[in-house]
């Protein structure tokens, strides 16, 4: 379909548009329909959005950083410690090394066990935290050199629930993505109906247009016309109400955690935007195929 | 114009039209007559390419019907007025943008739109009834507009499908005059009737053929009137 086809299929003309009725179950089902679906494609928009930058954010944050845990009765924990920080500057790929004070374990200990606990009567063990810097961790090597010279050191480089959580969000917005082509597609599909039955119910203005010499491309774009500019403003509605929706959501916060931050982020907020064009374009192609479909059926 | 060679149609296993040949010249005036179902109607489909003969070949302005795609066949149908017996209008329609039509479709301006139904109203007598809708018209109304949407493109060839059948002595007379006045224009004109009184009241005004569809054959009815 060339562009100049395109452009004068949306072309406005009101004489033409008048040979159509304009009433009918049709111009509702396509309107509700479209407004419905680009509804519910603003969320699964926010869904794919929200899970990718939190997908980014887990692989960012905890790709750089290892923590070294040491168990070691109580009169050896200070010396394996400063054992162990001693190995780490020693060490290429370490940026920094640091050991957490008792304020800070019992601050990650707090969410399980209160703030009230008494740390220093339980065999809680040290935490160094290590940044990853350039040429970055051999952790093989480091594990070696650690257990020969830290025996109660416990090296944990995230890879182990990193990879999980990171996985589970890529789904995430996998299936957020997939949600939005099958809302097209449901899309494309209803659409098809309701201008097979409206074709169908205006047969007989079909006809006459035939035999006052129409060509198939004048009676299909009164059709096109009319579906398409019908799915673009059913979809303007229902992302207006669907960005109305996400506007409503808890803002992010670090307790609400995912749920709390699942909205759009600078530019994001322009990507609805596209939901009404990417509606007309569906309901363009679909009203299309089916008035092409028709016309030949009716010659 | 129009010429069918041995053309036979067929319909639910019956058999229509039998071998009918015939040549309408460019600038004639035809009648079509015979017995209700006889086959006139079909007869008048199949030259504006409603339907497909199921034999022999027809051909208008010199293409097979056929042939034509559906491209074609819309602009062989600008070509050739049709004035159908039930009309044909859009009913949510009025009557100016019914009779415009054929223009709309075929992409004519708003402007030559305006001056040539206008003209074209006054012509058929319905110049002051514009903006009335299909079901406040009369019969004579109806057939006089249906007229009017038929020739709106200056057709070289008008076909006529019992024009007259609802309508009374007086107003067949006016349509008559109308048809017989596109003849005088340079108009091929083949009207479907069987209405004899109608034929006998052409013969004053125009030189005509009498054509008779009887045991699925086309014949002539007899001298020219």
């Amino acid at each position: 379909m060339s562009k100049w086809t395109i452009r004068n299929l949306l072309k406005r003309d009101a004489r033409a548009d008048r040979v159509v009725p304009p009433t009918g179950y049709t111009a509702h089902l396509t309107l509700f329909v479209s407004g419905a679906m680009a509804f519910l494609a603003v969320f699964a928009l926010a869904l794919a959005l929200a899970s990718g930058r939190l997908a980014d954010r887990w692989a960012t944050e905890l790709a750089g950083a290892a923590t070294l845990r040491i168990n070691a009765p109580a009169d050896q924990l200070a010396a394996q410690t400063e054992a162990a920080l001693t190995v780490l500057t020693q060490t290429p790929g370490v940026a920094s090394a640091r050991a957490l004070t008792a304020e800070e374990q019992a601050a990650l200990l707090s969410p399980w066990f209160g703030s009230d606990l008494p740390l220093d009567t339980l065999p809680v063990p040290q935490l160094i935290e290590i940044v990853e810097g350039e040429p970055g961790l051999d952790t093989t090597g480091l594990r070696l050199r650690l257990g020969a010279e830290v025996p109660g050191a416990v090296l944990d480089d995230h890879t182990r629930w990193r990879e999980p959580l990171v996985d589970a969000a890529m789904s995430l917005r996998r299936l957020g993505w997939v949600a939005i082509l099958l809302i097209g597609g449901a899309t494309a599909a209803m659409i098809t109906l309701a201008a097979n039955a409206s074709l169908a119910a205006n047969a007989q203005i079909i006809e006459v247009l035939r035999l006052v010499g129409a060509r198939d491309g004048f009676i299909a774009r009164a059709f096109v016309r009319r579906f398409t500019y019908r799915a673009f403003f059913g979809a303007v509605v229902g992302v207006l109400l669907g960005m109305t929706g996400v506007l409503l959501l808890p803002e992010a916060s670090d307790e609400g955690g995912f749920l709390t931050g699942l909205g759009f982020q600078g530019i994001g907020w322009l990507l609805p935007v596209l939901i009404p064009l990417l509606g007309a374009a569906v309901a363009f192609l679909a009203t299309w195929a089916a008035a092409s479909r028709k016309l030949k059926e009716l010659s | 114009m129009i010429e069918l060679e041995n053309v036979s149609y067929t319909y639910g296993g019956g058999e229509l039209l039998s071998n009918v040949s015939l040549r309408l010249q460019p600038g004639s005036f035809h009648f079509l007559t015979g017995p209700s179902g006889a086959g006139k109607t079909t007869l008048l489909k199949l030259c504006y390419g409603a339907l497909l003969s199921t034999s022999g070949r027809l051909s208008v302005f010199e293409q097979d019907v056929a042939q034509l795609d559906r491209d074609q066949m819309a602009l062989l149908r600008r070509r050739v007025g049709v004035v159908h017996q039930d009309c044909r209008f859009l009913d949510h329609m009025t009557l100016a943008e019914n009779v415009s039509m054929p223009l709309m479709v075929s992409g004519r301006s708003e402007s030559a739109l305006q001056d040539d139904l206008a003209d074209l109203l006054t012509w058929v007598g319905l110049g002051t009834r514009l903006g009335a809708y299909p079901p406040e018209l009369s019969g004579g109304e109806r057939q006089r507009a249906a007229l009017a949407r038929a020739v709106i493109l200056s057709p070289d060839v008008v076909l006529a499908d019992e024009p007259t059948g609802n309508v009374d002595w007086e107003m067949s007379q006016r349509l008559l005059r109308l048809l017989v006045e596109l003849n005088k224009m340079g108009k091929t004109v083949l009207i479907a009737t069987h209405d004899l009184s109608l034929i006998r009241a052409a013969k004053s005004q125009v030189q005509a053929r009498v054509l008779r569809i009887s045991q699925r054959q086309v014949q002539l009815a007899g001298a020219d009137l």
